[in-house]
């Protein structure tokens, strides 16, 4: 049931960013890139994306998942060093690229050699990550 | 494309739907860095089989449905190696420092108004749009 689930999620994932053109780095940078031609196709699949998870939340409210368990904890509010330093790294890099962690793997099977490459640098520094995270200092700031 | 938003909102829809069939039948947060980071630092171990198959999903259905599709599949990748390479050493690194993505941050974080989600993808964007200000419009090397 869980794994059957996981891969329906994975499957509706994998092909949303294929059909939003979210795999395609030209309109991720088209739309970080607000001094070119620019490209609003982004906010369209964030908002798209948006409106099922807000429903989903509200489901989250009483009961528990259908294949067991608890649903995750509420949103914790601290803003630390981590999230900011993370997601200034983060946006470098996406914005260098065009490609985020979902993307890299829905776009596998066309992507060329290319893909493939930022597969492994990606995977490279998320295992670099603790180290770098050790040396930010601890986890809150 | 002139339709292209419209794609676009079809396909959001697509994968919030995913992000709400892993939030209400597994009761887990569909962030693709946190479930591909947790199988590289191992983390996520106990529950590698429900990761795997998630990425599996990821990538296979993108993989059946491209002949299908009326457009050309392809990510116009940078041909430039280096760029390339140091691109997925920062997504790597920096989503796992931030503990999320698009998706995690983004997608799941802000649809539960979660103060980090909503600053995190503030954060990302910006330091993405400033990237390509400066090394595009700038420096003029990608």
């Amino acid at each position: 049931m869980r794994l059957l689930l996981a891969f329906i999620a994975g499957g509706l994932f994998g092909s949303g960013l294929l059909i939003s053109g979210m795999t395609d780095t030209r309109k991720v940078q088209g739309w970080l890139d607000v001094f070119g031609a620019w490209d609003p196709t982004l906010a369209f699949v964030m908002g798209g994306a948006i409106v099922p998870m807000a429903v989903a939340w509200r489901f989250t409210r009483r009961g528990a998942p259908l294949a067991g368990g608890s649903y995750p904890a509420p949103p914790d509010p601290v803003l630390d060093r981590r999230l900011v330093v993370g997601s200034i790294l983060f946006g470098m890099g996406w914005g260098l690229a065009g490609l985020c962690p979902g993307p890299s793997i829905a776009s596998l099977s066309y992507g060329g050699s290319g893909g493939l490459v930022f597969l492994a640098a990606m995977i490279a520094g998320m295992a670099l990550a603790p180290a770098v995270g050790r040396a930010l200092g601890g986890v809150r700031a | 494309m002139e339709q292209d938003w419209l794609w676009g909102l079809a396909g959001g829809l697509l994968i919030g739907l995913g992000a709400a069939v892993y939030l209400l039948g597994n009761g887990r947060i569909m962030g693709a860095s946190g479930i591909i980071g947790g199988l590289v630092d191992r983390s996520g171990w106990s529950s590698w089989a429900e990761r795997v198959v998630f990425l599996a999903g990821v990538f296979l259905l993108p993989l059946l449905l491209v002949p299908l599709l009326d457009r050309e599949a392809a990510t116009h990748l940078t041909g430039n190696a280096a760029v390339v390479i140091a691109a997925g050493v920062l997504v790597g690194i920096g989503t796992r420092i931030a503990n999320g993505c698009t998706s995690g941050h983004g997608v799941c974080g802000i649809s539960r108004l979660s103060p980090r989600g909503i600053v995190a993808t503030l954060i990302y964007i910006f330091a993405g749009g400033a990237t390509l200000l400066a090394l595009r419009h700038g420096l003029g090397v990608i």
